[in-house]
């Protein structure tokens, strides 16, 4: 029955995090957070060591917010630790990946013990800087950065931090409750904990700590021990922010790990879609938990099976004061990256390449942006931000998924919301015919996207598009998925990187790419091409 | 006066009489291919069992599950969709996601009408209502002759912003009538006149594709009663939890789905107000799936989104969303049924899965050879072999810890140790996501397997009490005979709080109030109506409305009103932001006064058990005799100290060591449980 009981135990500490993580969701301002479930809870061991984590919408803080614990338990030794503390960080280095996301660390007590952390992240509306631009050439451009600092202590606030952030963030408010909302988060963690703690008759979490990661760690052993051993290249070259980057995993299958390496990669970028290792460590690990061990939870134990390294300076691994906004633009690549290696390794068990980067419509007008204020034509400062995505790469069984995120897992705004916080009018969202790649199973449809200002003015695109020169590849034969494309009406073609301005009257025309196929064309089922035929899938 | 309840379900048809406090209950088997047929004999019966004319009937109320499952098993109307050009897609796109992180193979549902029949018109609304292009007769009349050459029998229309401008929609609509005579067209604008194209096309769709069916049905139906010489109104149940006529569920059958839990949830209601239960939980749990609701103050929560048919292990996401007026439930795949495995961990996984009535729980020794949730029942010594379903099936408690053996070592108390924590903990996040706490609450257990769970549920909820109802096994026809007549409206009017135009709002909710009580009053021309106007609200920013009451049409009362709405879901509110509003609901009612409590009867000693039987207890590992009672031969004022077992013909009620069980002056069994 012992085991029985560990076990109730162990699930009752996914329903605390995952608690913690709806509340989260529900507060949030930021569309991210909201929409993409951009936010991440979890509990810890007094070392530091995961053993709990909600399973939110993107996989950008699987492992990285689980890192940063142990940043504050260096800065905070556990047994300085008072109830009704809280600590606080946005470090991209020792967080999670960019200044937007805010990490609060807390400890948690059981009849005035500590017995656990919590943890929980969230990507607020501002933090300042240039915005949401992948502009910046250096972390200093792209706002406020809290370094680990106390931000309660015994239960008081400390209001000069406080007025520090209210002061550098354009929407202080917002970002404040965002802030109140993940201490009020961690607190409900704490409540939870401490009632499944005396419930059960426990005094601290040691006997299902080491239970928890001594069971997950033998999983994912088990499923490691199960692949062919040793060492795999994957390679694939994206467009990067001006010029073309290099991205090369070499997969290692040793016994009880995996091991990425990103040698080779490409040194990082002048701009701010370098990827902090934390947020290469997230994607890639989640990349490789989708095909090995899918359904252990995460936490120490799986998180050490999982081993990501990649040289200092790399665009993978940039370092301090590089430019991180737009990480997830590379982030976001790397399970395809990886899949290119593991696929050598298990054939027949990893999708083709996809769109993987995010399509998101993040538009706005005002001075400065678009132009100062024109002569007879009264235009309305805005900002909006809309979450869209070309197709997914074929999977060895099944087509991929049209219009869908993969390895993010956002969800997009609905038009009629977007039209009516923003003036602009979305004449066309519609799949955009053949543009998933031909195979036996064909990639996910693009979709096509045509945008106009509600009155004619003009406005501007912070584009962060990726697969516009290199789309994205198939698999087994399997053609590459159609590359995407963003124009005006009028023929004229923009660049997929960098703020543009659309001129009054203009008519964006965004072209989204499809997914790579998975094996030969000439083998796909008669019945299947009928379909796509009759669909207008296909052309 | 003599009401007649009528439910039908996947498995049975279920009917209550009831006259006067008196009731007379009859099950059958569905007949699934002529619903009705069950209905008219099952009435037959129970009138002949009460001795009753089919004359003397004052009322009908109905419920069915008919329409659910054309959407689930995908029987129903060919359907097409005309929608604004330039998304067509919107129904397949969804909302752009996967709703399952880690699951590569994860495929979404289909639509329910395949790219070649949804088509686009050129028309354009802006969001402020302004027409920025014509709609385009002539292209609209080439598309119907499409769908006449396709035999296409119901038409969704939904275009954009058409619940700021319904002119379009309605043309297109008189258009389609002349171009498709007899063809069933539902209108966004009429179904769900609700902002977000995703949900508003797809629950018109939905509406459209069971029409012909109901209406097919519902047809049938009347006039099986009119034969049988029941001249009684036929009211239909709807998932708010209240009934309609007949002519509303023809044009809006949509609203028809999920009837059956919203019954019990109104059965639920009832006994919360006889035991006079301010917080409580309603616990169904049946063969494939348990239901929980919250119950605050007697008020049941209501919401406007519900998915059918999720296809992917209840996921969220998974669905065909509908944006119908619901009574909030959180359904989780954890039933009798449930096959329970151990994952790759060695971890008990319970669900979602359902070894279904064939071949049934290992025990029923029907073929079924996976261990469930019931197994587990039966091998705790948890039901009576002689007794299941009254006796109907057989249990072979040997073939269950056959089953179980696969699991290894403390399989049994394993399973239902596992069953109880997944469904607590689907109880508390959803809670949580309410913004209200699970403890101190009563549990209010009914539904075949819920009586054996819940003293273990409601410990792990942190609750000291279960109420197990009277007659449990036909717990939503009982709620049906206890549901008002009543209707919501709604409609979207994007307003700024501080910018707010009372007199339009005003105008607005007038307009609401009509076209409610055009509809109530075809089953209640006389009685007295209840109004209830809520407002879905955010501070400006926010992606997710709340629902706030609305007592006062003043931006300051509305203000307070979202302020003391936030505060309760959140804990909190934010002084400074400015509060927005994007859809406002009107529900109208007939008064239906909840029962009194009851007072507690005289205590009076109970029988000596029955018999005896080895249970064993999965919280304490310990197996010990517990008493066997007969529910019928327990009176009011009885008290049985555990470990005890109250069998009656549906369930069995598990009374662990420790937990007393009481019967209360109306029959229902109190447990009060120690921590």
């Amino acid at each position: 029955m012992k085991d029985i009981r560990l076990q109730v135990m162990w699930n009752r500490l996914l329903s605390v995090v995952e608690e913690q993580a709806r509340a989260l969701v529900r507060t949030a301002f930021s569309t991210s957070a909201r929409e993409a479930g951009d936010i991440s809870a979890g509990v810890f061991d007094l070392e530091g060591r995961m053993l709990a984590q909600a399973v939110t919408g993107t996989p950008g803080h699987v492992n990285s917010m689980a890192r940063s614990v142990v940043h504050f338990l260096r800065e905070f030794p556990v047994e300085t630790m008072k109830p009704g503390d809280h600590f606080i960080t946005n470090d991209p280095w020792k967080g999670t990946g960019h200044l937007y996301d805010i990490v609060i660390t807390s400890p948690a007590f059981h009849q005035g013990r500590l017995v656990a952390l919590f943890s929980c992240t969230t990507h607020v509306v501002d933090i300042g800087g240039l915005g949401q631009s992948p502009d910046g050439r250096q972390v200093y451009h792209e706002g406020l950065f809290i370094p680990l600092l106390p931000l309660v202590r015994g239960g008081v606030w400390d209001e000069s931090l406080m007025r520090v952030v209210r002061a550098n963030v354009r929407e202080a408010v917002q970002v404040e409750g965002d802030i109140h909302a993940l201490v009020a988060c961690n607190l409900i963690g704490e409540r939870r904990l401490s009632a499944m703690m005396a419930e059960h008759g426990i005094a601290d979490l040691d006997e299902l700590g080491a239970h928890i990661i001594e069971r997950s760690r033998a999983g994912m052993e088990r499923a490691i021990a199960a692949l062919p051993q040793g060492a795999w290249d994957g390679h694939m070259r994206i467009d990067g922010y001006d010029t073309p980057i290099d991205l090369r995993a070499r997969v290692t299958i040793a016994g009880d790990h995996v091991a990425v390496d990103f040698a080779g990669s490409s040194p990082a970028s002048a701009y701010g879609i370098n990827c902090p290792l934390c947020y290469t460590e997230a994607y890639t690990a989640f990349g490789v938990k989708c095909i090995v061990g899918a359904g252990i939870p995460n936490n120490a134990g799986t998180l050490d099976a999982i081993r990501v390294t990649a040289p200092e300076g790399s665009i993978v691994n940039a370092l301090h004061p590089a430019a991180v906004n737009a990480r997830s633009t590379i982030g976001h690549m790397l399970p395809d990256v990886v899949y290119g290696a593991l696929h050598q390794c298990i054939p027949g068990r990893v999708p083709a390449e996809g769109t993987s980067n995010l399509w998101n419509l993040k538009l706005g007008a005002g001075h400065g942006m678009t132009g100062t204020a024109e002569a007879g034509r009264a235009s309305t400062p805005f900002m909006v931000t809309t979450f869209h995505s070309g197709g997914a790469g074929a999977r060895p069984r099944q087509d991929g998924l049209s219009a869908t995120p993969f390895p993010s897992g956002v969800r997009n705004v609905p038009v009629e919301i977007t039209e009516t916080v923003a003036p602009v009018v979305i004449w066309t969202k519609e799949y955009r015919p053949d543009s998933g790649g031909a195979g036996r199973q064909r990639g996910g449809l693009g979709q096509v996207m045509e945008v106009e200002h509600r009155h004619g003015a003009p406005f501007g695109i912070f584009a962060t598009f990726e697969r516009v020169h290199y789309p994205a590849r198939g698999r087994e034969g399997g053609l590459p998925g159609a590359a995407g494309r963003l124009t005006l009406a009028d023929g004229t073609v923009l660049k997929g990187k960098g703020f543009q301005v659309i001129p009054a009257g203009g008519r964006l025309v965004v072209e989204m790419p499809g997914g790579g196929g998975y094996g030969p064309p000439e083998e796909r089922d008669a019945a299947a091409v009928e379909r796509d035929v009759k669909a207008e899938f296909v052309t | 006066m003599l009401r007649l309840a009528v439910d039908i379900g996947g498995t049975f048809t279920d009917l209550v009489l009831e006259e006067d406090g008196r009731s007379w209950s009859a099950k059958l088997l569905t007949t699934p291919a002529a619903p009705e047929r069950a209905v008219l004999e099952g009435t037959r019966r129970i009138l002949a069992q009460a001795g009753r004319e089919a004359a003397a009937l004052g009322l009908v109320v109905h419920g069915t599950t008919l329409a659910t499952n054309a959407l689930i098993e995908r029987k129903g109307a060919r359907t097409a969709l005309v929608t604004t050009e330039g998304f067509r897609d919107s129904v397949e796109i969804a909302w752009e996601h996967r709703f399952e992180q880690y699951d590569i193979h994860m495929e979404r549902p289909e639509p329910l009408v395949a790219r070649p029949w949804r088509r686009g018109v050129p028309e354009r609304v802006a969001a402020d209502g302004a027409v920025l292009k014509p709609l385009d007769e002539a292209v609209l009349r080439a598309i119907a002759a499409d769908f006449r050459r396709d035999g296409i029998e119901a038409v969704a229309i939904c275009f954009l912003h058409s619940f700021t401008h319904e002119a379009h929609e309605r043309r297109a609509a008189e258009v389609l009538a002349e171009e498709l005579p007899g063809v069933a067209l539902s209108l966004s604008c009429e179904v769900a006149p609700e902002i977000r194209e995703y949900e508003r096309a797809s629950t018109t769709i939905a509406n459209a594709y069971v029409q012909p069916l109901m209406a097919g049905y519902l047809g049938r139906l009347e006039s099986g009663l009119r034969e049988a010489g029941i001249a009684a109104p036929l009211l239909l149940m709807m998932s708010s939890g209240g009934v309609t006529t007949v002519e509303t569920a023809r044009r809006y059958p949509v609203r028809l789905v999920e009837s059956g839990p919203a019954g019990g949830a109104i059965l639920a209601q009832a006994v919360a107000a006889e035991c006079g239960l301010d917080r409580a939980v309603a616990f169904d749990m049946g063969g494939t799936t348990a239901k929980l609701t919250l119950l605050d103050g007697l008020e049941l929560q209501r919401s406007r989104q519900f998915e059918v048919a999720r296809a992917y292990r209840f996921v969220q996401g998974s669905g065909i969303p509908v944006r119908i007026p619901v009574i909030e439930l959180v359904e989780i795949g954890a039933g009798g049924g449930s096959i329970a495995r151990r994952d790759a961990l060695g971890r008990i996984q319970v669900g979602p899965d359902s070894a279904g009535s064939v071949p049934g729980p290992a025990c029923y020794g029907n073929g079924g050879t996976e261990p469930t949730v019931t197994d587990a029942d039966a091998a705790l010594g948890r039901l009576d072999p002689a007794r299941f379903a009254g006796g109907s099936i057989p249990l072979h408690i040997d073939r269950a810890e056959a089953a179980l053996t696969a699991l290894g070592a403390d399989a049994a108390p394993g399973v239902a140790e596992i069953v109880d924590e997944t469904m607590a903990s689907a109880a508390r996040v959803h809670a949580v996501e309410n913004g209200k706490d699970t403890a101190e609450r009563t549990l209010i257990a009914f539904g075949g397997a819920a009586p054996l769970h819940a003293a273990r549920l409601a410990r792990k909820l942190g609750m000291a009490r279960v109420v197990v109802p009277v007659g449990a096994g036909v717990g939503s026809a009982h709620g049906f005979l206890r549901a008002p007549i009543a209707y919501e409206v709604v409609r979207t009017r994007h307003l700024r709080l501080d910018a707010l135009d009372v007199a339009a709002l005003e105008a607005l909710f007038a307009a609401m109030r009509a076209e409610a009580e055009a509809v109530v009053r075809l089953g209640a021309p006389e009685e007295a109506l209840v109004e209830t106007r809520t407002g879905f609200m955010r501070y400006r920013g926010q992606g997710h409305e709340i629902a706030v009451p609305i007592s006062r049409l003043e931006a300051g009362a509305l203000r307070a009103g979202f302020d003391a709405a936030y505060a309760a879901l959140f804990g909190r509110t934010i002084p400074r932001l400015e509060v927005e509003a994007l859809t406002w609901t009107l529900a109208l009612a007939t008064s239906r006064p909840l029962p009194a409590p009851a007072a507690d009867p005289p205590p009076c000693p109970a029988p000596a058990p029955a018999a005896w039987r080895m249970v064993l207890d999965p919280a304490t590992g310990l197996r010990e005799e517990a008493a066997l009672h007969e529910r019928a031969a327990l009176a009011p004022g009885m008290t049985l100290a555990g470990p005890a077992l109250i069998v009656e013909d549906a369930t069995t009620t598990v009374v662990p060591r420790g937990a007393t069980a009481r019967v209360n002056a109306l029959g229902q069994l109190v447990l009060e449980i120690a921590a």
